[in-house]
């Protein structure tokens, strides 16, 4: 199991002792992502809130819309990325996160957090890393991919396997030179090409057949729809990576971010609390279980 | 006698009158006493004030979805077995205002500041002692505590009963949470038909106790409650064979059973209403019309709702059978993962208010059958 590597309790924006009471973050910037996607620049309005707030790739935050609710978003940078910014990326789909698009810059939101597990970047050092993500899958783990750029040494191999339906789906193409300039590996995939579209049609799992890995020195990460991480296991076991090198970023519904309402649960685990980041081999028995 | 003998682990026989005024020390000391009270033709768990509101000579019957009151004629006030609700509803409120906010230029916030209310819980079970000690662990926890169920748990004064005439649906002895208490509670009685046998399990019970007049107990009395408790003992209306039941369970996800429970259960949530441990909450706004103002609640929650288990991509649990299963392997089987306990104490309420009369004993042995076929 990952752990955070920071004290949570004494860094975060909730209020221990009162019960999902958020703090007021003033939007700073927006940029429009793709279509019905958008990022999102917060600040908190307590200069001593934010002052305390750290977090590590892979955590999220409940993001609440007054008179709407909350919602459970990923980080989708890291702190020295965007300047003690916290940014989220969000898809306009649900009842909160279409809220959210009508905000403005200025609006407040309310945000507890960060809850759930990291990336184990500290863990991988040394080791290839095939970071396997699609749709929305990206942002959750560019916060990652920023800090092992930063400390690219302590890092073999970078292979970035990223999917998307459609060319205009595509999150974060401005950066992707940067990435390439770091050596990483980037291979961008879509389902769909259009008139413009030059590069690979087809599913993310379907690029480990295009380079060897050396299963004993390689990590995955991987972040997405439920069915395309199923498959991106599948390739890396059968490349005899271990379980236990297979990270895997679950999705739940959730409502408290504390292990504590009991909606996000799979098997034994909350997976706000126990995950979302988790070693594949703490899934085995569950994760391809039907409607469990 | 004087208070000077007794002291906790102390049993004394407490005449019935004097109950009446125990509860209106209780009442003094700022407590709200609450307990068993007949209404609209169940026991339910309420504000009551003395033995007047107490449902004497009443018995419950129940059995899977069936549950009348017969009168026996007894001056006996517990015999009925078990209320329809738990105590859950007290330490941890159906609805819960957490916060309101209102947009005045900017949003603000102002928390519920509302002081919890101190209750004396009079007359609870084994079986309810236990569930209220595993809800302990989940809300009280070292990675998180509940405010809201802390300030509760932590003013609360338990009167306890012990249970003499186990229902049809009782199977706390399964679960080794009865019918007798043990520990945990501030008092507790055995009722027998002129007197209260009355053991202090507290000092706060022994310093509530000590106001009052009573007895040291013949052995004859105290003869009759033993023999009275171990007859309960022997009594239970069902078992359940807890066996490696999380392995069990866990390891058979894809039992047949669960798609011929799946055609009964009706995913009405009665019986994640009426468990005592069941801790599934939701969080909603209530919001005003104009969107200027809103207000933050707590309420319960269930996983036999649709959308419990709803995410963008798709519900995780589209189904009643991934439903059912999901309680049934939690309650049973997870839950001991997680809380170091099994979430059924054996009550039966899930089983005497399932509309559709499914036993959870009954799944279990039929699950323990097929997989042993």
């Amino acid at each position: 199991m990952t752990t955070t590597l920071i004290d949570t309790a004494a860094h975060s924006a909730g209020h221990n002792d009162k019960l999902l009471l958020p703090h007021w973050a003033e939007i700073v910037k927006i940029i429009p992502e793709a279509e019905g996607v958008s990022t999102f620049h917060f600040r908190f309005t307590d200069p001593t809130v934010q002052n305390r707030y750290r977090f590590e790739p892979g955590q999220f935050n409940m993001l609440y819309v007054p008179g709407y609710g909350e919602a459970a978003i990923s980080m989708s940078s890291d702190l020295e990325t965007a300047g003690g910014l916290l940014v989220h990326t969000i898809r306009h789909i649900g009842n909160v996160t279409r809220a959210t698009s009508r905000l403005k810059v200025g609006d407040v939101v309310g945000i507890r957090g960060p809850f759930g597990t990291s990336w184990p970047l500290e863990a991988i050092e040394g080791m290839d890393v095939v970071i396997a993500c699609g749709g929305i899958g990206l942002p959750p783990l560019r916060g990652a991919i920023y800090r092992i750029i930063r400390n690219r040494a302590r890092y073999g191999k970078i292979t970035l396997l990223y999917g998307a339906r459609m060319p205009k789906d595509l999150m974060f193409p401005a950066e992707y030179e940067a990435w390439q300039k770091a050596d990483i590996d980037m291979q961008v995939t879509v389902d769909r090409g259009d008139d413009t579209w030059t590069g690979r049609v087809g599913v993310v799992p379907m690029w480990f057949y295009h380079f060897r890995v050396d299963p004993h020195k390689t990590a995955v990460l991987t972040c997405g729809p439920e069915i395309m991480m199923r498959f991106v296991i599948y390739e890396a076991l059968a490349r005899r990576i271990p379980s236990d090198q297979i990270y895997v970023s679950l999705e739940r519904n959730m409502k408290c971010g504390q292990g504590a309402c009991g909606h996000c649960q799979q098997g034994p685990y909350f997976i706000c609390k126990d995950g979302p980041v988790f070693p594949f081999k703490a899934l085995e028995n569950i994760f391809n279980v039907e409607e469990y | 006698m004087t208070d000077k003998t007794l002291f906790i682990g102390s049993t004394v026989a407490l005449p019935k009158p004097e109950l009446d005024l125990l509860l209106a020390d209780l009442r003094k000391n700022d407590y709200q006493t609450v307990g068993p009270h007949m209404q609209d033709e169940s026991i339910v768990y309420t504000k009551i004030e003395g033995l007047k509101d107490l449902p004497r000579g009443i018995l419950s019957e129940q059995n899977p979805a069936f549950y009348r009151m017969l009168q026996t004629g007894k001056d006996r006030y517990f015999d009925f077995i078990p209320a329809n609700q738990s105590w859950k509803q007290f330490l941890f409120p159906p609805r819960h205002t957490l916060f309101s906010a209102s947009k005045e230029g900017k949003w603000q916030l102002k928390e519920n500041a509302e002081p919890a209310p101190r209750y004396a819980l009079i007359g609870v079970r084994a079986c309810e002692l236990a569930a209220i000690n595993i809800q302990d662990k989940i809300f009280l926890r070292e990675d998180f505590s509940d405010p809201i169920y802390r300030s509760r748990r932590e003013g609360l004064f338990i009167l306890a009963v012990n249970c003499l005439d186990p229902d049809a649906t009782c199977f706390c002895v399964s679960m080794g949470t009865g019918p007798r208490h043990t520990a945990g509670f501030d008092l507790c009685l055995t009722e027998l038909d002129e007197v209260f046998l009355v053991e202090v399990g507290s000092e706060l019970g022994r310093s509530m106790l000590a106001e009052r007049t009573y007895d040291l107990p013949s052995a004859f009395v105290q003869n009759a409650a033993n023999q009275a408790m171990d007859r309960a003992t022997r009594s239970m209306g069902r078992t359940m064979d807890t066996r490696d039941l999380p392995e069990l369970l866990t390891t058979h996800l894809d039992a047949d059973r669960w798609n011929v429970v799946s055609k009964r259960c009706l995913s009405c949530t009665n019986c994640t209403l009426v468990c005592p441990t069941c801790f599934c909450w939701d969080a909603v706004d209530q919001a005003d019309i104009l969107g200027k103002s809103t207000r933050r609640e707590r309420v319960w929650d269930s996983c036999f709702n649709p959308n419990y288990s709803f995410v963008v991509g798709g519900n995780t649990r589209p189904n009643i059978r991934s439903r059912y299963r999901q309680w049934l392997t939690h309650k049973l089987g997870t839950w001991k993962v997680q809380f170091d306990v099994l979430g059924c104490v054996g009550c039966g309420r899930c089983i005497t208010w399932c509309p559709a009369g499914i036993d959870i004993t009954e799944e279990v042995a039929a699950i323990r059958a097929e997989v042993n076929s």
